[in-house]
């Protein structure tokens, strides 16, 4: 893309985040932040430790309430949800927000297929009659449940844990455990995938499949996906769309070449004074 | 010889402890003697009950336990023991229930043992009901004897009041439960762990109290008697009168009659608990208490309701202690708040801790063990909690999730596999 073309974040955003201010007491943990992902973009949310990343994700997913600011998701079909007025499993259940967290978060004593099923928990909950007519089992519940485990099947084969199937979530090494937590947001049908550093504690090949994962994910799902990543290698690779974040505010937002050669970012990531800034920026371009 | 030097350690330390415990219990016996009471030294009772102590622990540290590798030795055998009931859930259950569809007309069944069945049922009942609440959805209800006499007041009030029979006040009496389920639900929705256990336990308290002074509805401590007892569609247990079971079928009456009817509704009712119990795990709301029991967050992070997946735990666990308390109206024939104390609360939750939670056989187990052992030992009546305490011990040490500790998962592509409880989480209360 050259400049001065407009981009998807400009021209069609899934997410627009106006004027978001976090303050937890006094202190600010996200100040005015402004941003919007674009529909079928992999955008990335990127910054030093403390930064904010993790908040913004949160007031996003709706487990905080932003202090000030406007989050709004347009939806494929045109209709939009203003996030910061939603209830958490609203946003989730209505909006289709999906997302995954920093330190895992499965139903570790249940099984594989059991947790992708409870992600669909809404849809088999209606097809259930909010269980009575699960309870006397008609048949309706059983075919939807059917094809929940059709999609979560699915999944599994898309992730590469198909035969871990039966076992428990809890026993799955790490890395699969990382994949299984995507594949359960993914099985909610999303229009937003939130990853909350998807790669942190993979392996150099297992955080290659991660890329490739998502990007057919990308691909074959038109969904939009948001990332909060430390591995610069996935960052710079897979995302379409960088946001820099320090101290709360948003330092650096445009393509990964935009942002790599951003002098403000590589001063908040490398910690230089203003005036080295010039030197490390050659160094890197070199 | 420091093999020796630390068994001399332990061995005094657990005499040290010994001596503590036995100064306060046998150090003085008061003795009636003419001139009023005297005080009685028997210090030669706790010289032997410390050097028992102290050589029986040294000579365990010493011969027994290198040998057995510490006490771990008697765990396996326990834990061998209780393995297979795990994987025995396949015949074990439907075994039980033969066994209980019998029981009426097995060679050594009479009147004591009948009641002591339908009491051990109540139990088994009330355990599955509170397994919802604690097992399934992981939130620590220590009130739960509440609804239990939610439901046994509604039979009794509703029943004397109006009239209305045992069959139609049944279900009333669930949904009343059910209903204050939800009112003490909404409260404690945001409290965790002790905080939760503590509301709960208030709020039973609460319930109990209200029914002693609530004196021109519940007749307070005096508590209602004359509760109608069921009928058999219609027919009733009386030895004189025109729609007698006896009369209809022609038999000769006897009291048995009403004991073994009452057996059979109580096994029925805690079979559908069960079978209402087991199909509901495999139904979303089921899986969703799970969830909700293994990580909160995450439920939510998915669009789980969790405030409505709450108050469904509770209001179902609430409504089959409802069912079970007009049952237990009805077969007592008179109920007062104290038939409602905490220790009952205590009692079914030990049932659902000692089972295994979330285990359905595991509990029914667990009742029948300790309502039933509780009666075997009515004669050592002064050791009977001792021995209550001994089991708990036990069970703590050697199976600490309980007889059945592990988990069936509720659906499979393949074969099921147990899932260890060193995975399955205990839910935030």
């Amino acid at each position: 893309m050259s400049e001065g073309e407009t981009r998807a974040w400009e021209r069609a955003p899934v997410l627009t985040v106006e004027h978001l201010t976090m303050r937890f007491g006094g202190l600010v943990a996200v100040h005015d932040l402004s941003f919007t992902a674009g529909r079928g973009d992999i955008t990335a949310l990127i910054g030093p430790n403390g930064a904010g990343k993790t908040t913004v994700f949160n007031c996003i997913t709706g487990f905080y309430k932003p202090s000030e600011g406007m989050i709004t998701l347009a939806h494929p079909d045109g209709s939009t949800f203003l996030l910061e007025r939603l209830d958490d499993y609203r946003i989730a259940s209505k909006a289709h927000v999906a997302r995954t967290f920093q330190n895992i978060r499965l139903f570790s004593g249940m099984s594989v297929l059991e947790n992708l099923l409870v992600a669909q928990h809404n849809r088999l909950m209606r097809a259930s009659g909010f269980t009575f007519a699960g309870i006397i089992g008609l048949g309706t519940f059983r075919r939807a449940e059917e094809k929940a485990v059709e999609l979560a099947k699915y999944w599994l084969e898309r992730t590469g844990l198909l035969e871990r199937a039966d076992d428990a979530a809890g026993d799955l090494p790490y890395g699969d455990q990382r994949r299984l937590e995507i594949a359960r947001a993914m099985c909610t049908q999303p229009v937003l995938l939130c990853l909350d550093e998807p790669a942190a504690g993979l392996n150099p090949r297992e955080s290659h499949e991660l890329n490739q994962l998502l990007l057919s994910i990308r691909e074959s799902e038109n969904i939009s996906i948001l990332l909060i990543e430390h591995d610069m290698g996935v960052v710079m690779e897979i995302s379409d769309h960088i946001i820099v974040l320090d101290y709360g505010e948003k330092i650096a937002d445009g393509t990964p070449q935009q942002v790599r050669t951003d002098p403000a970012v590589i001063a908040a990531y490398l910690g230089v004074e203003d005036e080295e800034v010039e030197a490390v920026e050659k160094e890197i371009l070199q | 010889m420091p093999r020796l030097l630390d068994a001399l350690k332990d061995a005094g330390i657990a005499g040290l402890i010994a001596l503590g415990l036995a100064i306060p219990i046998w150090s003085h016996l008061t003795v009636q003697k003419p001139g009023g009471l005297v005080l009685e030294q028997r210090w030669w009772l706790v010289a032997i009950a410390v050097a028992t102590v102290f050589a029986g622990r040294l000579v365990l540290n010493l011969f027994w336990w290198p040998r057995r590798g510490a006490a771990a030795g008697l765990g396996r055998q326990v834990a061998r023991i209780a393995a297979p009931l795990a994987g025995a859930e396949k015949w074990l259950g439907p075994a039980l229930i033969g066994l209980a569809i019998l029981m009426p007309f097995l060679p050594f069944s009479n009147r004591y043992i009948m009641d002591l069945a339908i009491l051990v049922l109540t139990y088994v009942m009330l355990g599955w009901g509170l397994n919802v609440v604690v097992g399934l959805a992981g939130l620590l209800d220590l009130g739960y004897v509440a609804f239990y006499a939610v439901g046994a007041y509604s039979y009794a009030l509703i029943a004397t009041t109006f009239g209305l029979s045992f069959w139609v006040c049944l279900p009333l009496a669930g949904l009343f439960a059910a209903t204050w389920g939800v009112i003490l639900g909404f409260p404690v929705l945001r409290l965790r762990g002790d905080y939760l256990a503590i509301v709960t336990l208030a709020f039973g308290e609460i319930i109990r109290i209200i029914l002693i002074n609530w004196y021109d509805l519940t007749n307070g401590p005096d508590g209602i008697t004359g509760i109608p007892r069921p009928s058999f569609f219609g027919l009733e247990f009386k030895r004189f009168g025109d729609n007698t079971f006896a009369g209809f079928f022609g038999l000769e009456y006897s009291p048995i009659q009403r004991i073994i009817f009452l057996y059979y509704v109580i096994l029925v009712l805690a079979l559908i608990t069960n079978i209402v119990t087991v199909r509901l795990r495999r139904l979303p709301v089921g899986r969703a208490w799970e969830a909700l029991r293994e990580d909160e967050i995450a439920c939510r992070s998915l669009g789980i309701n969790t405030t409505s997946t709450k108050l469904t735990a509770f209001a179902i666990g609430a409504m089959f202690g409802g069912f079970a308390g007009s049952f237990f109206a009805t077969r007592q024939g008179f109920i007062s708040p104290e038939s409602f104390t905490f220790i009952e609360s205590a009692i079914i939750l030990a049932i659902v801790v000692l089972g295994g939670m979330g285990s359905q056989i595991g509990i029914a187990i667990a009742a029948v063990v300790m309502i039933g052992g509780f009666e075997l030992f009515r004669e050592l009546e002064l050791y009977r909690m001792l021995i209550f305490g001994l089991a708990m011990v036990g069970i703590m040490v050697w199976k600490p999730r309980g007889l059945v500790s592990s988990r069936a998962p509720t659906i499979a592509i393949g074969k099921r596999k147990a899932i260890s409880s060193d995975l399955v989480g205990e839910g935030h209360g």
